[in-house]
């Protein structure tokens, strides 16, 4: 469902993001893509996402072909992904609430359906009771749950999250990563970018390994080495 | 479709009134904007009526041989009204201008009783001309010395205040000219700080921008509750700025008063209060949806 083929990023001579990147990902499947910082997990998000171009490749999502679309057929590919950000990115003049239902209105869902799903969800996350809190009013751990709620409940096929526990300590992130497990069992696709040892180790899931742009493992059922 | 355009309206009233500050602040200084735009306009309207009243004091006088019958006069008269230039023309008798003069000296005794002791009125019938503009008087007294009517004709006023009347239509004209200039340069003005404002305020919620798009939001959905706050801005701050224009303006008329005779700008401002809320909507809608919308524009991209 995912494709990477001869994928490069080049910024300048001197900073080449990403180089010859090659990887597919099955529907259903959980993968980790991890690294150190720089090693260029998050240039490859910002290339499925749309959000850069690779300089050469091709990367296919579904039925896109994404290196190729426009700036204005954007919005509707994204609708297809959930995202959760490592800083969380939650609007701060909308509630826990109004969060997870913009990812719903954007799609023009109707208002009914939108009452419905979105506190089912929060209350999958354990934010039922929330729901009304401004993000300044809630905790990290918090945060990242109302952007976990507000990246599925459009059920996507697919979840990116990039660092999704960078900001969290052990305790949260391991809360974070076992959301993103019981999503990944109930049949969506998860792609999770982290540097975290701990976190991989317990996964036991596929492991893509980065190394200054370049993939240097890609093993079922992984761990995190350094190399 | 419905749907999407009624979540645009109420994402752009929920965001203008949590946004309390910026909203606030955007509000002020288009309310302080407007003001000198209604400023502007009482500029302009004091200002035609100024130059409407000096306008209305030139004029050039016709007096007539003592000898020149009242038929004659009024012959003339009528052929001067039907001149494309004139406005109006008001016939004086003798012994109308005796009155007058009478009337105004009567306070000064040794003048009314030297008109008392005079056997014949010595003073002459004439026509007091009004031209539609001061430009035109030389072509109405050029017309006034037709061999046909000179035999009749003692003395014209225009050759004796032409210098006057040249140098006040000059005036005139740059008064015009000079509001003009004016009202386009505050109007650019008033409008760019209000553009700024705008900007600065859709700049600090650039990361948010951001964030929606990343969640799939199309542009639209991005742009559309930024150019209802500027709608709701614009309203509230139309509506403001009459509110205070309002005594102000009560306040100052009397002064206007004295300053140009027969002008009341408090009554201009009551009679035209409609059209100035109007003008004044229509202006704080237009700046405040066209800021966004070139604002926003910056961050829709990719």
């Amino acid at each position: 469902m995912i494709a990477f083929q001869s994928v490069y990023k080049i910024y300048n001579s001197h900073s080449t993001a990403l180089e010859d990147i090659n990887f597919k990902v099955a529907p259903g499947e959980f993968l980790s893509l991890v690294g150190r910082s720089g090693a260029g997990k998050s240039t490859i998000i910002k290339l499925l996402i749309g959000e850069e171009r690779p300089t050469r490749g091709r990367i296919f999502f579904g039925q896109y072909e994404v290196n190729k679309l426009r700036d204005s057929e954007l919005p509707a590919f994204r609708r297809h992904i959930g995202i959760v950000f490592q800083d969380f990115r939650l609007l701060v003049a909308k509630n826990a609430y109004e969060n997870v239902a913009f990812a719903l209105e954007v799609g023009g869902r109707p208002s009914r359906e939108i009452k419905e799903l979105v506190p089912q969800v929060l209350d999958m996350v354990g934010l039922g009771d929330k729901m009304k809190n401004f993000p300044h009013e809630l905790s990290g751990g918090e945060k990242q749950r109302v952007a976990i709620a507000r990246a599925m409940v459009h059920r996507p096929e697919v979840i990116i999250a990039d660092e999704p526990t960078g900001n969290l300590d052990p305790f949260h992130a391991s809360e974070i990563v076992d959301l993103l497990k019981r999503i990944n069992q109930l049949g969506t696709t998860v792609l999770l970018a982290t540097h975290d040892k701990d976190i991989i180790n317990t996964i036991g899931k596929r492991v893509v390994t980065l190394d200054r742009g370049r993939i240097v493992r890609d093993e079922e059922n992984g761990k995190y080495i350094l190399v | 479709m419905f749907t999407v355009f009624s979540r645009i309206i109420n994402y752009g009233f929920v965001n203008f009134w949590r946004n309390g500050w910026p909203s606030a602040a955007t509000v002020a200084i288009m309310t302080v904007a407007l003001l000198v735009f209604i400023g502007l306009i009482f500029f302009n309207v004091i200002m035609t009526q100024a130059v409407a009243s000096i306008q209305d004091k030139i004029d050039i006088s016709v007096y007539f041989k003592t000898n020149t019958p009242e038929d004659e006069i009024l012959n003339i008269k009528q052929s001067i009204e039907s001149l494309s230039e004139v406005k109006s023309v008001e016939y004086v008798s003798s012994d109308r201008a005796l009155q007058i003069f009478k009337e105004a000296h009567k306070d000064d005794p040794t003048i009314s009783q030297a008109v008392n002791e005079l056997q014949t009125n010595p003073l002459l019938a004439s026509l007091n001309i009004k031209a539609k503009r001061p430009d035109q008087y030389a072509s109405i007294a050029q017309y006034l010395q037709a061999p046909n009517l000179t035999q009749y004709i003692e003395s014209l006023s225009y050759a004796k205040n032409q210098v006057v009347i040249d140098r006040l239509t000059n005036i005139i004209e740059n008064v015009n000219r000079g509001g003009l200039v004016l009202t386009i340069v505050m109007a650019l003005i008033a409008g760019l700080v209000v553009f700024n404002t705008i900007r600065l305020a859709i700049y600090s919620n650039r990361d948010e921008i951001g964030i929606m798009r990343a969640v799939g939001a199309s542009n639209a959905l991005v742009r559309g509750p930024y150019m209802v706050e500027g709608v709701i801005a614009g309203v509230l701050s139309g509506i403001l700025a009459l509110i205070i224009a309002g005594p102000t303006v009560y306040t100052v008329s009397p002064y206007f008063s004295n300053f140009v005779p027969g002008l009341n700008i408090f009554r201009y401002f009551t009679g035209h209060l409609m059209t100035l809320l109007g003008y004044q909507i229509l202006f704080g809608i237009g700046i405040g949806v066209f800021s966004s919308f070139v604002a926003v524009r910056r961050y829709l991209r990719n």
